[in-house]
């Protein structure tokens, strides 16, 4: 390898374009290990990640690993990336030097239609049979000469779990970079029609047919597995099993350490506090900054959680199969059979279940998922739906043992769960019916044991994504409410709760009459600005309005006190708004970041703002005509 | 040939041919035609034609249905040669199939 080695400072630009489950992004892995860089490509949501790796040689290679695709027609977003990097079309990203085509070795014959094209690109080109190990335990037996014969591409080998398993690839990479760099073929690619999609299909068979050899006994690990796991009835039990753990996990697994995370924020607050002199400094720091940035750190634990799920049964193989299972059930509601992951993790919280969005590949789909999130009851809605309930739906047994209470609690859950349901239906049916959606297609991969190195480098990814992207924003919003609550400070002398005197107060004596139909008084309004920080701060809020001492903890007196303040149909309008309002800073903010915009960000308040006036003002109304006003 | 005009093919190789969309779970056979009729979902007949050869539903293609839904029977896992694809029957029922001898 001391031949021509490129100046140390040239850096050369390598591609990895493949099919989805060809192992793409576990090589990525494995090539440039921790140096890699995970963002966004200007304008578009789709990821772009990216890292540097060293040849043998001493190159300096700058890998990009491409969204997988079965094509270069670019059908979706993600695919027009790939496509429009592998052309060189795309001006942010430099045409790459040579494209590493991967392909799951235990499974050519997608992949070898996809080289098809690829070679038509007339760039350097490489196919890497990946997995090669598993093909081999398998009995696959592949000619490796006669297929790159074939194929007029050289074809190397690699195992990207393995240690060692890319040693060759490097090192062809060095000897491709040495001899054919400089020759560069014309472009014909054109989108394929389909009489050459079919002909390149028949190709690719006929190719198969002369290299590869399949095992007279195939595996059949994955069959005796699906056998169970695709069951219409056992497989249907075990997701909704699998499911449940996965929601106590995010629901009670988190609580814990959330707990010990918000009392160190909480405790930090206090130190802050008591080192700064009162005044507007020690309020910034103590409610503006460290409970702005603890308000949104406590998510980290249910969000790491959530995505350990999902990346295990992602990596495992499961997720294709439970979106096979859910297809019919989530289909009947206009929604994606991956939207349901999402939609349950979003009663722990919206914001990771909107994160989680990402595992559906279209865009509508994605969108219509993450419009109906915040629909799920999350656990920031409890607080508030237990101050209310307990104070004004008596504990009686209804039947004789169902307690009313839980009753109440059960409706509400319920009524954002079909509310979410209703939402997608029309979005999908009256708004977006014009639109593509694609047809139900799916490959279902063989099962794969997963690889904790590459769990814990996603894990590692969706944590930075989390608290570097939806930080900056949610920490932002939380120094404005903030400041709303905290300005005009109060004068000198004043009796009443600071909060009185403050824009807040302005604020929510302005929307007042507004919301005078809905049976809100200006207390609420008030409350309600607060509350945008995280819903169950409308509690504390509640308490300080009516100048109640103690906070959070004081909710047993805060509803003792609303008791007496608030009509039945009040508290009932209340529970009502809860169920839709948008009321919470953060999951906008999530959603202004994971859709790339304000648009959808300002859609959901809208029409969630709209939601909650409505159902607020008929519960109301019907209640005061059933004579609880 | 290109699938999309609505010859009397189908009719004509009816007793041999049937459409995977149709067949039962456990069905073993080679593929015949795709034959896309109509536009469905927003795509035209091309492009879902386009989308079934990118998953290797080509003719010649061995598939066997693996697996069903619970509901409806929908949507089915196939297999087509070496790899597994789950779509929905409706799409299925462009793809015309011969039983293999054995059953």
């Amino acid at each position: 390898m001391t031949a021509t080695v490129a100046s140390e400072t040239t850096l050369w630009h390598f591609a990895l374009v493949g099919t989805p489950n060809s192992g793409k992004t576990a090589l990525f892995n494995a090539l440039t290990g921790s140096r890699q860089k995970v963002a966004n490509y200007p304008g578009v949501t789709v990821e772009r990640k990216a890292g540097i790796l060293q040849t043998p040689a001493g190159r300096s290679v700058n890998l990009i690993d491409l969204p997988g695709t079965y094509s270069l027609r670019g059908r979706s977003p993600d695919e027009e990336i790939t496509r429009d990097v592998v052309l060189g079309k795309l001006s942010a990203e430099d045409t790459p030097d040579l494209i590493l085509a991967v392909a799951d070795a235990t499974n050519l014959r997608l992949a070898l239609r996809l080289v098809a094209e690829l070679k038509r690109v007339g760039r350097p080109l490489m196919l890497v049979l990946n997995m090669f190990d598993l093909a081999q335990r398998r009995g696959v037996k592949i000619d490796l000469d006669r297929l790159s014969a074939e194929l007029g591409i050289p074809v190397v080998t690699a195992v990207a779990v393995r240690r060692n398993g890319t040693v060759d690839l490097l090192r062809r990479m060095d000897e491709i970079a040495d001899a054919h760099l400089a020759a560069q073929g014309e472009n014909t690619w054109h989108p394929p029609s389909t009489s050459e999609l079919r002909a390149a299909q028949r190709e690719a068979d006929r190719i198969i047919a002369a290299a590869v050899a399949m095992p007279e006994r195939p595996d059949t690990l994955t069959a005796r597995l699906d056998a169970v796991l695709l069951h219409p009835v056992a497989g249907l039990a075990i997701l909704l099993a699998l499911l449940f753990v996965m929601f106590q996990a995010v629901f009670s697994w988190a609580r814990p350490l959330m707990d010990l995370m918000q009392a160190g924020f909480d405790n930090l607050g206090v130190l802050a506090h008591d080192a700064l002199p009162d005044g507007l400094l020690q309020s910034f720091v103590q409610n503006g900054v460290i409970s702005g940035v603890g308000s949104v750190l406590v998510f980290l634990p249910q969000i790491l959680i959530l995505f350990l799920f999902i990346l295990l049964l992602e990596d495992l193989g499961y997720m294709a199969r439970a979106a096979f299972l859910m297809d019919k059930i989530m289909g009947s509601a206009g929604l994606h059979g991956r939207a349901f992951i999402p939609l349950l993790s979003s009663f722990a919280c919206a914001i990771p279940g909107i994160m989680a969005t990402r595992v559906i590949d279209n865009r509508r789909d994605r969108l219509t998922t993450i419009l109906v999130a915040p629909l799920m009851t999350c656990s920031a809605r409890i607080p508030v739906y237990t101050l209310i309930i307990s104070a004004f739906i008596p504990a009686t047994n209804v039947w004789g043992w169902i307690n009313l209470q839980g009753l109440v609690m059960f409706g509400l859950y319920g009524a954002g769960i079909v509310s979410a349901l209703a939402v997608s239906f029309v979005t999908k049916h009256f708004f977006w019916h014009e639109h593509q959606t694609p047809p139900f297609m799916l490959e279902l991969p063989d099962y794969k044991l997963p690889r904790p190195r590459a769990l814990a480098m996603g894990l590692y990814q969706r944590a930075m994504i989390f608290l570097k992207r939806a930080g900056t924003t949610i920490f932002s919003m939380m120094v404005l409410i903030w400041f709303l609550a905290s300005f005009p400070q109060p004068p000198e002398g004043a009796t009443a709760p600071a909060i009185d005197y403050s824009l807040a107060a302005i604020i929510g004596k302005a929307i007042a009459p507004l919301l005078a139909p809905v049976g809100f008084n200006w207390q609420i309004a008030v409350a309600l600005i607060p509350g945008m920080a995280a819903r169950e701060v409308a509690v504390a809020a509640l308490g300080t309005v009516y100048a109640i001492e103690g906070g959070k903890e004081a909710a047993a007196q805060i509803g003792e006190a609303l008791a007496h303040q608030w009509s039945l149909a009040t508290a009932l309008a209340l529970l009502a708004w809860y169920i839709f309002a948008p009321q919470c800073a953060s999951t906008l903010a999530v959603i202004k970041r994971e859709t790339g915009g304000w648009r959808f960000m300002f859609i959901t308040f809208a029409y969630m703002l709209a939601l909650a006036y409505v159902a607020a003002l008929v519960v109301y109304q019907v209640a005061r005509a059933l004579g609880a006003g | 040939m290109n699938g999309h005009s609505r010859s009397t093919n189908g009719a004509a190789s009816a007793d041999a041919s049937l459409p995977l969309g149709a067949a039962p779970c456990g069905f073993r056979g080679r593929i015949d035609a795709i034959h896309v009729t109509e536009d469905a979902n927003g795509l035209t007949a091309t492009e879902i034609e386009n989308r079934l050869l990118e998953l290797g539903f080509v003719e010649g293609a061995h598939v066997e249905i693996l697996h069903e839904g619970a509901f409806a029977r929908d949507p089915i896992a196939v297999r087509v040669n070496h790899a597994t694809i789950a779509l929905r029957r409706r799409e299925a029922m462009s793809i015309l199939a011969t039983a293999d001898k054995s059953g």
